[in-house]
């Protein structure tokens, strides 16, 4: 975890556009993140979120534009980024347990055999840091569903990145684990860029400095323009209600037709 | 008892080394085995095993029509199983759909040139004994081929043993944190094609693979780690194989089937007991 000049940028993206098999997913999407800012990712399913990620994740590549994480290409800096899948797509009945789980975070520094001392180390502190230590030899399938998505935060960890993205870490999981995911990631913001794909803009506001809606296009609010009313007027009464018709426009957000 | 006497018996060979083989290649058996069932990738082991009938057709077709004496069946094995190694994995690498329509098709094509390359071959050929296996076929040499075999697979899954184990659970991850994912999975599938090999002549290319993933899936009910889903499952195989061989001897059955008639009934009885304790706890 280096200490980086809270100036540096952490993500800068240029006139990028991707289409898959001749679909555009996205357009023209400009976008700079600033190191140790905290974001979240809202939009409809299908507006190209998770497409997002993977761009920055270097899994996919642009059909235009460039796009730069820690000032390199997503590639070069991929070892220096702790991503956090969504646990629900894991086999549930594989047999493996959760510290080697979280040691797979430190998988780039061995090349055969067994993990060195200071991966095991490195391993049981990130669990530590997510009060997971008693649960190191537990299978990782007998778990809760909390529990998990923290042994994969913590795996992350693990990898001592300077970014952390998580995508959809509040699908499947209560309302209590979900506010003690936030709490966490409130703690690990003081020294990581943390960026995170949700459903749920409840609790994103609370947390997150900024707001980024994908719908197509692109476009980056800082959170204090979004204020809990207009958060009220987007989203309805009941801020926990998903809506999968919201757009989001460099206009801003259409306020029409609220589900 | 007899089966011990006959395993003693200088007069039957073929009974020791059949039960040395099976006895080495379980250790090889319960851990690819055990990487194949937690991948989830019974179906492209099976296309492998089937294509080995190819390279072993071609193998006695250069044997016998060719006088290639140093190409038999068991080179042949060899060579197809990598090559439907390699084939069928960039298959199912690159092809995002249909990738079970095109293994399909190379299971039966594999199958198909064996039988063509046995029909040409001069003299009579019983594919039964490769098919479904033949005690009787196994000889000193094939021994030694099956100890070569076991190290390399066996030495090259565990030393990259947290690679393989990373691919098998989270592929996408593994290549987030610099492993060539794609490399290792053929190595993985490489791995199985050479395994898959090792017991053709105990038991035949249609049920190698259920000897590959029974054990380990035995093992899957009981195992609180890959680890030691590994070692539970190579015992399982050793007693499959053991037990087999002793029970088709004493009643004069084909070894083949016996061994895995009975793997096949311990694999039934461990999930039947895994349900009952299921649903006796909820």
């Amino acid at each position: 975890m280096t200490a980086t000049s809270t100036q540096e940028t952490a993500i800068r993206i240029r006139d990028l556009d991707f289409a898959y098999n001749g679909t555009p997913i996205l357009e023209g999407v400009n976008l700079e993140i600033m190191a140790r800012d905290s974001l979240c990712i809202v939009g409809p399913n299908g507006g190209g979120k998770t497409t997002l990620l993977k761009l920055i994740l270097g899994l996919l590549k642009p059909n235009r534009g460039e796009i730069e994480v820690l000032g390199q290409t997503p590639e070069k800096s991929r070892l220096r980024i702790g991503y956090v899948p969504q646990y629900a797509r894991y086999d549930p009945q594989f047999p493996v347990t959760v510290l080697n789980v979280v040691l797979m975070g430190r998988l780039d520094r061995i090349f055969c055999g067994a993990y060195a001392k200071p991966d095991h180390e490195a391993a049981m502190a990130a669990l530590a840091e997510m009060d997971l230590a008693d649960l190191a030899g537990r299978l990782f399938a007998e778990i809760s569903g909390g529990q998990r998505q923290r042994v994969l935060i913590a795996r992350a960890l693990a990898a001592e990145g300077e970014l952390l993205i998580l995508d959809e870490p509040t699908a499947n999981i209560d309302a209590a684990s979900e506010e003690h995911l936030f709490e966490v990631l409130g703690k690990l913001n003081e020294r990581l860029t943390v960026m995170l794909v949700t459903h749920d803009v409840g609790f994103a506001s609370k947390f997150f400095k900024s707001i980024v809606c994908v719908n197509r296009q692109v476009v980056l609010h800082p959170t204090s323009e979004l204020t809990g009313e207009l958060i009220r007027n987007m989203y309805g009464g009941d801020i926990r209600m998903i809506r999968h018709d919201h757009r989001c426009s460099p206009e801003g957000h259409c306020t029409h037709g609220i589900s | 008892m007899e089966f011990l006497n006959a395993l003693a018996d200088p007069a039957i060979p073929f009974l020791r080394y059949a039960f040395a083989a099976g006895i080495m290649a379980s250790l090889a058996f319960g851990i690819i085995g055990t990487y194949v069932v937690a991948r989830r990738i019974t179906y492209i082991a099976g296309a492998i095993a089937h294509c080995v009938l190819g390279g072993i057709g071609a193998g006695l077709y250069c044997e016998h029509k060719l006088g290639i004496t140093w190409f038999g069946p068991l080179s042949g094995a060899i060579v197809a199983a990598l090559l439907a190694a390699i084939i069928i994995g960039l298959v199912s690498i690159h092809a995002n759909q249909r990738e079970d329509t095109a293994i399909g098709a190379l299971w039966a094509i594999g199958m198909a040139i064996g039988l063509l390359f046995i029909a040409k071959t001069p003299g009579y050929i019983e594919p039964m004994s490769y098919l479904f296996g033949n005690i009787l076929l196994i000889s000193k040499f094939d021994l030694w081929m099956v100890l070569v075999l076991d190290t390399l697979v066996v030495g090259t899954a565990t030393l990259f043993y947290h690679k393989f184990l990373a691919v098998c659970f989270d592929e996408e991850y593994a290549r987030l944190r610099g492993v060539r994912t794609d490399l290792y999975y053929l190595l993985l599938l490489c791995l199985t094609a050479l395994t898959v090999v090792l017991l053709v002549r105990v038991v035949g290319i249609v049920m190698v693979i259920a000897l590959l993933t029974l054990p380990a899936a035995v093992a899957s009910n009981f195992a609180k780690g890959l680890w030691q889903m590994m070692v539970m499952a190579t015992l399982f195989c050793i007693s499959f194989i053991g037990s087999g061989l002793a029970i088709s001897y004493n009643n004069d059955l084909p070894s083949g089937p016996t061994i895995i008639v009975i793997a096949g009934l311990a694999y039934l009885t461990a999930t039947a007991l895994q349900q009952f304790r299921k649903s006796r706890r909820n």
